[in-house]
């Protein structure tokens, strides 16, 4: 990347440079002192500009893609841990990673660029101005420092008075946007045609207000503009005058008439391209923000926050509503403890006073939980909203770490266990599965190296085989993004899928599977997720009567507050 | 109808009336802005070539007077040229927004397009901008400056005339077309990269709970690295076409400014007439340059265009009746039969759904997603249109009405409120322009939205996309709106949606009282209070699969009971 920068600096100066050559050559054939064979290095030094801005321009778009590049590459890398902090802000982050780096393109190929040759060129021009034309030299000298002085004072001047307009500005430029969001808001309630009329209206102040911001913007080019064509005149007519006397040749006077212009020229480009590179910058900071890594998992909570000092877990299918305490008997599988390709057992699992809580948040998540699963177990975990069932599935997959507590597998702390050895052994269905933009088949065989009928089997497992096979291309068919062609229930069965494609999973953890499905998807489901816990240790995040009849046992969480409630 | 179909079938003109004036306007003093830099640099020449050969004074001065002139007014015409261009483009982008949101209100709820996806239709309207300060405008006025420097010359010389004109089409047309075919060509090659970048992205931010999980991580993580090489290599081509078109103009413009020369030589000009045309040609190419990159803009400017012509030929979401019928104007009694509904060449959303809402009946509808209820609610404000089957209002066929006459009575809560940039009391007046502010406070109560009116008050400037709104305070904000509008059939989908189940269960329960008499059709998840209502209908596939009272409907195996289990089952 800093080669490619570099190059492309050194193009961008040394076609600036050959200006002044091409200025030499031109002068000397206009007043005479060259033949017209001169005429041939000119073409030369034409042609080589126009090869030196050719890479000034390839090696600018290689630095911007480089750059970008090597910032996505260690953006990408911050979204893998599941982060709340990241996840609230996916969408913005999405856009940063593509769209919002693109923003940097006028900041490397435009702004830096015209830096480099700001710094150089006019002084070579001044150089050269003085070796020719002391006066004219002195001219340039002083009314060059005029561009970027006039520059801030009137950008300082103007900036109250664009600072004062800019909140009514996005406003009024927002109104639109919020207009057509709202639209079916209007049409609800017959204001959809009458707001044409609104719109109209607050474009026109919209307009009225950013021409009064542009004419004191403007002024600042206008202000360059003047000074970089007066200084032109201010050194032509004394030219012009001093030839008249004699006290002046030709040749000197054609070369300052064609070199005093491009002493201002760097620095008005420079000027123009400040603007949308300080936006690139803006991106670059935040992108640099994120890149900079932030505490992921909750903070340690002191003991004393609380008076919450017990565990909020009963163990209890006899405090189920009557309907449900009918199904709820305790069904206990014999567990296969051996299945092929398995090198541990189906653990146990026991939370100790287990409490989490999320950065920022004043309740805790889960409140000094403590439950003890027997080796394949089926286990239900019931309770109002909110009340930390993610959470649990969450700790056991290592996403959030315990502020206090500890979860003991087969008797050994979770958090020393390797949990890249440890995952491998769970299998996780989310509350909302997320469908990646690839096939089904990848979709289902995600982080394992399954063979086609492996999968196929999985599928067949989790009751999805049978829509499988009507996408148009079966297994092979891309998922839109976020699995955006299938329904909500085949969605669900496809994440299940995944699950039945780790057979050596001993460990299955499942998020309300079943919620807001209808009857038919959720009693697929609800086979399904029988036969997969066979043999392992599960724990079921339940709401639905079907799902809760699975296990072994029901645990209820409770709210502290309002224990005796339900 | 025919209204309808003209309004929204007139594709988005650019330009509206007395617009070409001021065009026309900033367009000349750009050229003049132009001339004045290509004017400058002539009279220099000629001022100093000629004082070379030392005539009098008097022979420079008018030489001297318009240098000065020119460099005087260069600036002030350029600022003249910014000022109208940005005064002429923000006024036909006004325009253009006003005939987009004209084109959009017959649509109906538009589909699958995403907050996304509309603030890019909104930012689409930034291209008619960019059209006239960056594309048109520059180029009308390079175009007028261009063939002012040829005829210049070719007072002078006529075939160095020709020789400027040839470099100044090549640099001024032959390139910038170059360059909006490239951009077309290119971006249609690197969009699909971005977008695949943007998926592959998506999957590591929204999935990475799967991710993790699955130990799947650094195979997406190199799936998105990879989506970015490739993205990065493309954007590499298109950077050397870009480079290619700047190396060829300064190219174009040094060897023009040197065949110049030649021919005048070749043609035993004078030294004062060489110097002119040598240098008018120089500068005259600078006006022109810039139109490289405003040529890949174009092509960009004509993908916005054609985007938003394609909106502004969308087909309205209902066929409205020629001569509509005037609705009667007591309260109605609404007839469902047999109705269905289609999204495009889907299965039906609903299949034959039948019902009844006399005057004062209050009718639950329940549901998994995707069973159909949001759709009825859709058919009932015509904002779908059904396929079979029939709705009658007082026995006559809903579509010999005027939608919007139909939303006059029939409407309410609608599926994602939206809460606008305005205060809290604009926000509700929306639903009641003529509402007092008894009313509003009166409607604010019975949404339960009082706790928060007392507190933030009711000028509190509410923020982007709602941002200072909860979830909750969104849906009673939207509640009261309905209630304060009180429509003669009032229509709510899922009222307690985003609220807590502890509200929930408390804003139905006000929700059931405030409409006790008022004709209603209800949306919901939360069953608890629905013993009051006349009768509940369960949508499934966008059939009905059970209907009747609570009683009966808890009594009976299916949905409608395993919800009722599982919601007592969670209840605090």
């Amino acid at each position: 990347m800093r080669p490619h920068l570099a190059a492309c600096l050194a193009a961008a100066v040394a076609a600036g440079l050959l200006v002044l050559v091409q200025a030499e050559l031109l002068a000397g054939v206009l007043s005479g002192r060259f033949t017209v064979a001169v005429l041939l290095p000119l073409a030369l030094v034409v042609a080589a500009r126009g090869l030196l801005g050719w890479g000034r321009g390839v090696f600018a778009g290689r630095t911007a893609t480089a750059l970008k590049s090597a910032l996505r590459r260690r953006l990408l890398p911050r979204f893998q841990e599941p982060d709340a902090a990241v996840s609230r802000r996916s969408g913005e982050l999405v856009t940063l990673a593509g769209r919002g780096l693109d923003a940097l393109d006028a900041y490397l190929t435009g702004y830096l660029p015209a830096v480099a040759v700001a710094g150089v060129i006019p002084i070579a021009v001044v150089v050269r101005l003085f070796v020719a034309d002391l006066e004219t030299a002195v001219i340039v000298l002083l009314t060059l420092p005029l561009i970027p002085i006039f520059g801030a004072l009137v950008g300082w001047t103007t900036r109250a008075v664009t600072q004062q307009q800019w909140e009514a500005l996005t406003r009024l430029g927002g109104h639109f946007l919020d207009v057509v969001r709202g639209l079916p808001t209007l049409r609800a309630f017959g204001r959809a045609r009458h707001q044409a009329s609104v719109i109209q209206q607050v474009a026109a102040a919209h307009r009225t207000a950013t021409m009064r911001t542009l004419r004191v913007a403007f002024l600042s080019s206008l202000v360059l503009e003047l000074v970089a064509s007066l200084s032109l005149a201010l050194v032509a007519v004394p030219v012009g005058l001093r030839l008249l006397s004699g006290s002046l040749d030709l040749h000197t006077a054609l070369l300052v008439l064609l070199l005093a212009p491009e002493a201002y020229i760097p620095l008005r480009a420079m000027g123009t391209t400040f603007h949308a590179a300080m936006e690139g910058v803006a991106a670059a900071d935040q992108a640099f923000s994120l890149i900079t890594p932030t505490p992921a998992t909750p903070t340690t909570t002191p003991a004393t926050t609380t008076a919450r000092d017990h565990a909020q877990v009963r163990e209890q299918p006899a405090d189920l509503p009557k309907p449900v305490r009918d199904h709820a008997q305790i069904r206990i599988h014999a567990p296969d403890l051996r299945i092929s390709g398995r090198d541990h057992a189906p653990p146990g699992i026991r939370f100790e006073g287990v409490t989490v809580r999320y950065p920022g948040r004043e309740e805790n998540a889960l409140d000094a939980v403590t439950l003890r699963i027997s080796p394949g177990e089926r286990v239900a975990i019931v309770g109002p909203s909110g009340v930390g069932k993610s959470t649990l599935l969450h700790v056991l997959l290592g996403f959030v770490t315990p502020s206090e507590g500890r979860v003991l597998i087969d008797g050994a702390d979770l958090a020393g266990l390797d949990l890249d050895e440890w995952r491998p052994r769970l299998a996780f269905v989310p509350q909302r599965p997320h469908l990646f933009a690839a096939t089904v088949s990848a979709n289902i065989s995600l982080g394992s190296d399954a063979s086609p009928d492996e999968v196929r089997t999985a599928a067949a497992a989790a009751q999805a085989a049978e829509f499988v096979a009507a996408l148009p291309y079966g297994y092979e068919t891309e998922l839109g993004e976020r699995g955006a062609n299938l329904s909500a229930g085949q969605r669900q069965r496809v994440a299940l899928a995944r699950a039945f494609c780790r057979p050596s999973a001993e460990v299955l953890l499942l998020d309300e599977p079943t919620a807001r499905l209808d009857g038919r998807s959720e009693a697929a489901v609800v086979e399904a997720t029988r036969r997969l816990s066979e043999g392992r240790t599960s724990i079921i995040v339940a709401h639905r009567p079907a799902m809760i009849e699975l296990a072994d046992r029901v645990v209820r969480l409770h709210d502290h507050a309002q224990t005796g409630a339900a | 109808m025919t209204g309808m179909a003209t309004e929204s079938g007139t594709p988005l003109r650019l330009l509206a009336p007395g617009m070409p004036k001021r065009l026309v306007l900033a367009t000349l003093a750009g050229a003049a802005a132009d001339l004045a830099g290509i004017a400058l640099i002539a009279a220099a020449a000629w001022m100093i070539t000629r004082a070379a050969e030392q005539p009098p004074l008097a022979a420079l001065s008018v030489a001297i007077v318009a240098v000065r002139a020119f460099a005087t007014t260069r600036g002030i015409f350029r600022y003249g040229e910014r000022l109208s261009g940005h005064d002429v483009a923000l006024r036909a982008q006004a325009g253009t927004r006003e005939r987009l949101y004209q084109a959009l209100v017959p649509t109906g709820p538009l589909p699958r397009r995403g907050a996304d996806l509309l603030s890019r239709m909104v930012d689409d309207t930034d291209a008619v901008q960019d059209l006239l300060v960056r594309c048109l405008l520059p180029a009308l006025a390079a175009l007028l400056a261009g063939t002012a420097a040829v005829v210049l010359t070719a007072f002078i010389l006529p075939f160095a005339a020709l020789l400027l004109a040839l470099g100044l089409l090549v640099a001024g047309v032959a390139l910038p077309a170059g360059t909006a075919a490239a951009a077309r060509r290119w971006s249609a090659r690197i969009a699909p990269a971005r977008a695949e970048l943007a998926a592959r992205v998506a999957d590591l931010v929204h999935g990475a709970a799967d991710l993790a999980a699955y130990g799947a991580r650094d195979q997406a993580l190199s799936a998105g690295m990879d989506a970015d090489a490739r993205l990065a290599k493309l954007e590499r081509g298109q950077s050397r076409v870009n480079a290619a078109a700047l190396g060829l103009g300064v190219l174009v413009q040094g060897l023009t400014v040197v065949a110049v020369v030649l021919a005048a030589r070749s043609a035993d000009l004078d030294g004062v007439a060489t110097a002119v045309l040598a240098l008018t040609s120089l500068v005259s190419f600078e006006p022109v340059l810039p139109l490289g990159a405003a040529g890949e803009r174009f092509a960009g400017v004509l993908a916005a265009l054609r985007r938003l012509r394609e909106i502004g030929a969308t087909p309205p979401a209902v066929a409205e009746p020629g001569d509509p019928l005037t609705l009667p104007e007591a309260p109605p009694t609404v007839e469902i039969e047999d109705l269905v509904v289609r999204h495009g060449d889907r299965e039906p959303a609903l299949n034959g759904v039948s019902l009844r809402l006399a005057p004062g009946d209050r009718v639950a509808i329940v549901g998994p997603s995707g069973a159909g209820k949001s759709t009825l609610l859709a058919a009932l404000m015509r904002t779908v249109d059904f396929e079979s089957g029939n709705i009658r209002i007082d026995g006559v066929d809903i579509r010999r009405y005027a939608s919007d006459d139909v939303r006059a009575r029939i409407t309410g809560l609608t599926q994602d409120p939206y809460v606008f940039q305005a205060t809290l009391r604009d926000n509700l007046r929306l639903a009641g322009p003529e509402a007092s502010d008894e009313d509003l406070a009166h409607a604010v109560r019975q949404a339960r939205l009082d706790g928060w009116t007392d507190r933030t008050g009711w000028d509190t400037t509410l923020g982007e996309d709602g941002r200072t709104v909860s979830g909750g305070q969104l849906q009673r904000l939207a509640l009261a709106r309905a209630l304060l509008f009180d429509p003669q059939v009032l229509l709510l989908d899922e009222p307690a949606e985003a609220v807590d189940e502890e509200t929930a269960d408390a804003l139905l329960a006000d929700l059931l009282d405030a409409t006790r008499g008022r004709t209603t059709l209800l949306v919901t998840h939360r069953l608890r209070g629905l013993e009051q209502v006349d009768e509940i209908i369960v949508l499934e596939g966008g059939r009905v699969v059970q209907r009747g009272p609570h009683d009966a409907l808890v009594a009976a195996p299916g949905y409608y009971r395993d919800l009722w289990e599982s919601e007592v089952l969670t209840r605090r």
